[in-house]
């Protein structure tokens, strides 16, 4: 399903080139939850932006449902990332202008959806994250957790295949961030995808799957129930 | 996804509305500064008989002093004398044409409580009226045959038929000038042709008159004249001498339909003067002009060289508002890289991102719009103020120009907001959402 094969992300600036990951390789299959952990600067957020076509890589070969990612242009990457992909960051990264309604309709509407579909995918999917009594509130107005379960309730709205989240509960107490990791689960168990990114080792270990990165290279795995057939470079 | 875009800017403006203040009021000045004088030189420029403005010349003979002539001996002179005028329309070569000057009047009232009422008067033959299509309220223009038996008519505008008969039709009524009783045979409708193309010797945007009269009325001393009076030697004693000096006092124009005819009428005009050279007169090179309404206008320099040089700079003034706007949608666009990186990442490709902000900018620029519309009217109320009637009427929007104002304005607002949209539509998401 996600398929990075030899992957190079190169920075370069005036005197240095920065090699942030170095013949990356990894698959993650459908129905997997893949905890991402590593050391600041390992390359785990370059790796995260490349999985969710928000930003290029210097080389190597990444296939995403078996599309050649490569090969897409802007309007190509960002229609794969509207219908098969959902994101959920740290800063939860919700619209401060926008009531709840609004912030989950974004994505809904860049794929086109029609004004009823896009009412009932609100709807459920702020029933869903336990907030559908407050859809008219601006982000200011709820709690960190709360905000976080807009941002799940927002990228789910699109039904995408893959979760990619960058430390999801890195800004929320530890009560929150269980009930976070708990909505996690749940979708997963539903046959969401996820990548999650995360320092919490705890929260890591509650994954299906652990990859370790290093230095821009997957340099460990641990067991993990569903097989995979990771490549190690 | 029109409407979105617009639901989002809107939300948008109102959010920053600080920033949008600044945007609408540089947009709204450079557009305010910019309609007003293109609005003026608009109205100055306009052709005021534009269904008869080819067909209609105005006639010049190079009568002038041999040793020194006229505007430099750039144009003929721009008046005719008495003898060329009423000997052109003797001869009556053209389809149509008309003698006239400026005159001026007292109408001594019937009612002896009334005060006596100073008219400006003009004093025309009866072509004049056909001509120029002048609109009659009541009556028609009095005839040729009036003209030729020197009959006491007159035609009234309709501010002195409210004036004298309180608005009634009063064809057929008389009224007193200095003395005589005059038919009244016609009242004129609302005429203001701006500029005042038959006469731009006495004021290009001068009111109509408020009487019209026989043009023989001044050779028979009966109405006195007005207006310029260019001689350039010594006239002698008496009116007779006047009106047969080289003074010019006449504008003179003729109606020629057509290219033939209108090369019959110089034909005529240069035998005429060849006719006159034997006689003494017309010591000058022929240089005879025939000049269409606009052709007239343009040569007499109508629009004045400081209301162009107002124009340039209110457009300089408005690209100096637009470099303000540029720098202040750049600030507020890029201050947005957190929403517009967050966009990408939930499907929103360039060019959707593109739209959007375009449209904002053009919403700022439609509300700049209206704001420089109100600006250009209280501007042209202020010239209107400064330069008094002679501004009257030129400084007026009309719907052409408020149209002029909306799209000069959304227009402006979507160059100025190209180069922020464009660099808003390049901000990396990635980095945009690692740095929130």
């Amino acid at each position: 399903m996600l398929e990075m094969n030899n992957i190079n992300k190169i920075f370069q600036t005036a005197d240095i080139q920065t090699h942030a990951l170095r013949d990356f390789c990894l698959h993650v299959n459908e129905g997997e939850f893949v905890s991402v952990t590593g050391p600041s600067g390992s390359g785990k957020t370059t790796f995260l932006n490349i999985a969710g076509l928000l930003e290029t890589y210097s080389s190597g070969e990444f296939l995403l449902d078996g599309k050649d990612v490569g090969k897409l242009n802007d309007n190509g990457r960002s229609r794969l990332r509207n219908e098969k992909i959902g994101f959920i960051f740290q800063g939860f990264n919700l619209i401060p202008d926008l009531n709840l309604y609004d912030n989950v309709d974004v994505p809904l509407r860049y794929r086109g959806f029609n004004s009823k579909e896009r009412k009932r995918r609100i709807e459920e999917n702020l029933e869903r994250v336990g907030l559908a009594t407050r859809m008219k509130h601006l982000p200011s107005q709820l709690s960190g957790g709360q905000q976080q379960r807009v941002a799940i309730a927002r990228a789910l709205a699109t039904s995408p295949r893959f979760l990619l989240a960058d430390e999801p509960t890195g800004n929320l107490d530890s009560e929150m961030a269980q009930g976070v990791m708990a909505l996690l689960e749940e979708i997963n168990q539903q046959g969401t995808t996820i990548i999650m990114v995360t320092h919490d080792a705890q929260l890591a270990a509650r994954a299906k799957r652990t990859i370790q990165v290093k230095d821009g290279q997957v340099n460990e795995q641990q067991s993990a129930p569903i097989l995979n057939k990771q490549a190690i470079a | 996804m029109f409407n979105y875009y617009l639901r989002l800017a809107w939300i948008s403006i109102l959010r920053h509305w600080g920033l949008s203040l600044l945007m609408v009021s540089a947009i709204g000045l450079g557009i305010g500064a910019a309609i007003t004088t293109v609005t003026v030189n608009y109205l100055m420029s306009s052709n005021p008989i534009p269904e008869q403005s080819e067909q209609l010349f105005y006639v010049q003979l190079d009568s002038w002093d041999v040793n020194d002539p006229f505007d430099d001996g750039l144009n003929p002179p721009d008046q005719l004398t008495y003898t060329d005028a009423t000997n052109l329309m003797r001869a009556k070569q053209a389809f149509r044409q008309s003698v006239q000057a400026q005159a001026f009047a007292v109408i001594e009232p019937t009612d002896p409580d009334m005060l006596p009422l100073i008219v400006n008067a003009r004093a025309n033959t009866a072509d004049f009226f056909t001509m120029f299509n002048v609109p009659f309220l009541y009556g028609n223009p009095w005839s040729q045959a009036s003209d030729d038996n020197k009959e006491h008519v007159v035609v009234l505008s309709k501010a002195s038929n409210e004036k004298l008969f309180g608005g009634e039709n009063s064809v057929g009524q008389s009224i007193k000038l200095a003395g005589n009783m005059y038919r009244v045979v016609g009242v004129i409708d609302n005429w203001q042709p701006k500029p005042r193309f038959y006469d731009i010797t006495t004021g290009a945007f001068n009111d109509t008159e408020d009487i019209f009269v026989p043009f023989h009325l001044i050779a028979d001393e009966k109405i006195s004249r007005s207006g310029n009076t260019n001689c350039w030697k010594p006239t002698g004693d008496g009116f007779q001498a006047f009106l047969a000096s080289e003074c010019i006092w006449t504008q003179f124009w003729v109606q020629l339909n057509s290219a033939q005819e209108k090369a019959e009428y110089m034909q005529f005009l240069n035998a005429y003067v060849q006719e006159q050279q034997q006689l003494g007169r017309f010591q000058r090179p022929i240089d005879n002009r025939l000049s269409n309404v606009m052709q007239w206008l343009a040569s007499q320099e109508v629009v004045a060289d400081d209301a162009q040089m107002m124009m340039a700079m209110s457009f300089m003034f408005l690209m100096v508002c637009l470099l303000n706007t540029v720098g202040l949608l750049l600030a507020k666009f890029l201050g947005k890289a957190p929403e517009i990186g967050l966009r990408q990442a939930l499907g929103a490709s360039k060019r959707t991102l593109f739209y959007q902000y375009i449209i904002e900018s053009a919403c700022i620029g439609i509300i700049g719009g209206i704001l420089g519309l109100i600006l250009a009217y209280f501007g042209l109320q202020g010239i209107e103020l400064l330069y008094g009637d002679a501004m009257k009427d030129l400084a007026t929007l009309d719907s052409k120009m408020a149209g002029l104002a909306v799209v000069l304005a959304l227009f402006s607002s979507i160059l100025a907001g190209l180069y922020p949209t464009w660099r808003a539509c390049h901000i990396q998401p990635a980095q945009q959402l690692k740095s929130q």
